[in-house]
């Protein structure tokens, strides 16, 4: 975890999509998917994002790995910018970063057998050929808990959790740097869910490679990461060591987030959900910051001027304008 | 009361098998009329390929003492005007049938395989480019535009071919279109991609292979429909040129004239005609629900 040198370092991306409409198709509005975000992960690090489902999470990881093509800012991986990449370097540069996606199901090839999945990336960049890929392959399953006697099976003969560990299986097979996990967890019961994080904490200590891990489950961040960054509406809102942002959310937001996770203890009485409504529309986010609609500290100042990540305390940044000089905010 | 164990019954009849004799007796049984419209394109299939063996008499060779002969012993379904034996001209005619039905079907399926995968993968004004063709070809019926094309390219078997497949082009390419379309949303697709596929072998390799059951399906389906416009072409007198035995011709030549008094000359070719189309229908429809259950109705 050295703060020298990152691996991946985001500055102010940003992705809009054109809402288009009318017999001309022409231009009618924007969606702010992503509306200028930036972090870092470092070397062997675990970056948790956490927020509400269409806050931006998933475009943040497809514009990293360029599935995406950002809008603007810029993605530097290893010290290199890797935004304007063209196709053939920048086809180099994607063995250092791979994906593990939500859905296990729809995340493999149904046509081809897992053996083949999983040994596809490897032919493709030429690394490994005929029995030496086959080694690799079975030496793969192995790592990620699955028998190399499976290599000749089809996906929709695996459970949920073990199309997962395919997953982990083709991403690791290029020797990754970092990983990006898009909810790899979600769509899996919660037992299977506790063995594939701790085989992903597992895989990092062994190998050392960074992850940026989505998911809007906070006990799952919570176990996984070394750091958290919590997003709103396509905006970083507040991001520092986990410790310090579960013992000390600065954000409304976020005590929002923390107080709406359920207590396993009945005598225990759930606190007043502390946020209501839903998330506001992308295409015409609100203006000033755009938690102010369902913000209980709003203030007039929040419906016109943005605020920006900010130093509030030690390694931990917030956007809000509570915290200008006053210090935190207190949960009644 | 007797209690019913679904599963014992079901593995019985061979549900549960993956594969084999059993699987394969299972969904015979499940699928009647296909079993039978695969019957029927089997023996069809045999009747082209074993021609010589089965036709008993020369198709071509006319023999005038023998003219309009009912059918007999010796001529099962009688003699044309010429003289030549009916039968033997609707087995050998089956060869023209099959080699008119795969072929078109398959340079048609091809090429829309082609259109479709370019369309839906590439999108933008590729995709725009050929969906406006394709309109165009489908705002014609087969028949028309196949009456179309066999009159600019004139009357020989690889010209009917042509002239049948380009018509298919659009279907093909609209099934492939939607397909690719749907998959190219699909996770796997972008897993390939942060690997660094390129396009192409991510839509021969993880696309293409996704489309094939609609397309198997959708090709058995044409198969019938090819037959049954090479048939019209050749009754049109467009088709097949004489003196190869065409069952759309073998029709033609007969049904105004000798309808009333020789009329084995139009129903036996003409049962011929049903019965393979028929034969390709059936098959096609049961593998639509073997291979593609949500395409069901």
């Amino acid at each position: 975890m050295t703060e020298t040198t990152p691996l991946l370092k985001v500055t102010d991306l940003v992705k809009h999509y054109a809402v288009r409409g009318g017999v001309l198709r022409r231009r009618v509005g924007t969606v702010h998917a992503v509306d200028g975000v930036s972090f870092t992960v470092g070397v062997g690090e675990t970056l948790g994002m956490v927020g509400e489902s269409g806050c931006g999470k998933s475009t943040v990881a497809r514009a990293i790995l360029r599935l995406v093509e950002p809008t603007s800012g810029s993605i530097q991986l290893n010290g290199l910018d890797i935004t304007h990449l063209g196709k053939a370097d920048l086809r180099e540069h994607r063995r250092s970063m791979q994906i593990i996606f939500q859905d296990p199901f729809a995340s493999l090839n149904p046509r081809m057998t897992a053996g083949d999945i999983v040994g596809e990336p490897l032919s493709v960049h030429g690394l490994a050929k005929g029995e030496k890929k086959r080694e690799r392959v079975a030496e793969l399953f192995d790592q990620v808990g699955l028998r190399s006697d499976q290599m000749q099976n089809y996906p929709h003969q695996f459970s949920g959790g073990q199309r997962q560990r395919i997953c982990i299986a083709r991403a690791l097979s290029l020797g990754p740097d970092l990983i990006v996990c898009d909810e790899p967890v979600s769509a899996l019961d919660v037992s299977i869910q506790a063995q594939v994080i701790n085989l992903l904490i597992d895989l990092q200590r062994r190998h050392g490679f960074s992850y940026l891990f989505i998911a809007h489950d906070l006990a799952v961040v919570a176990h996984i990461s070394h750091r958290v960054a919590v997003m709103y509406l396509g905006r970083i809102v507040e991001i520092a060591e986990k410790a310090e942002l579960f013992a000390n959310p600065r954000h409304p937001y976020t005590q929002a987030l923390l107080a709406s996770v359920p207590v396993a203890d009945p005598k225990k009485k759930s606190l007043k959900p502390m946020i209501d409504g839903d998330v506001p529309s992308p295409i015409n986010p609100p203006s000033g910051c755009a938690f102010h609609t369902r913000c209980r500290y709003v203030m007039d100042r929040c419906k016109v001027d943005t605020p920006v990540l900010a130093e509030a305390g030690t390694k931990h940044q917030v956007a809000c304008w509570l915290n200008e000089g006053t210090g935190r905010v207190t949960i009644e | 009361m007797a209690v019913i164990n679904y599963d014992s019954e079901l593995r019985r009849a061979g549900a549960h098998s993956t594969h084999g004799w059993r699987k394969l007796t299972y969904l015979a049984r499940r699928h009647m009329l296909g079993s039978i419209g695969l019957v029927i394109m089997i023996l069809f299939v045999l009747a082209a390929l074993l021609a010589d063996f089965i036709a008993r008499y020369d198709p071509l060779s006319v023999d005038s003492l023998q003219r309009l002969a009912p059918p007999s012993a010796q001529h099962w379904l009688g003699t044309d005007s010429f003289g030549r034996d009916v039968w033997s001209r609707i087995i050998h005619g089956a060869r023209i049938s099959l080699a008119v039905g795969v072929g078109s079907t398959l340079l048609g399926s091809s090429i829309g395989v082609m259109v479709g995968l370019a369309s839906g993968y590439l999108s933008g004004w590729v995709d725009l480019v050929f969906q406006r063709i394709t309109d165009i070809l489908q705002a014609l019926p087969l028949l028309v535009l196949a009456l179309v094309m066999t009159a600019a390219l004139g009357p020989s078997l690889p010209n009917v071919i042509i002239a049948i497949a380009i018509p298919l082009i659009p279907t093909v390419a609209r099934v492939i279109r939607a397909n690719t379309l749907a998959l190219r949303e699909l996770p796997f697709i972008e897993a390939a991609k942060s690997v660094g596929m390129s396009e192409t072998r991510i839509a021969l390799r993880h696309v293409l292979p996704n489309t094939l059951a609609p397309l198997i399906v959708l090709a058995t389906a044409q198969l019938g429909s090819t037959i049954l416009t090479e048939a019209s072409l050749s009754f049109l007198g467009l088709g097949i040129p004489e003196p190869y035995p065409s069952w759309g011709r073998m029709l033609s030549e007969s049904a105004a004239e000798y309808v009333r008094t020789a009329p084995w000359l139009v129903i036996f070719p003409g049962v011929a005609i049903s019965l393979a189309v028929f034969g390709t229908n059936l098959f096609g429809d049961a593998l639509r629900d073997i291979l593609d259950p949500r395409q069901r109705g």
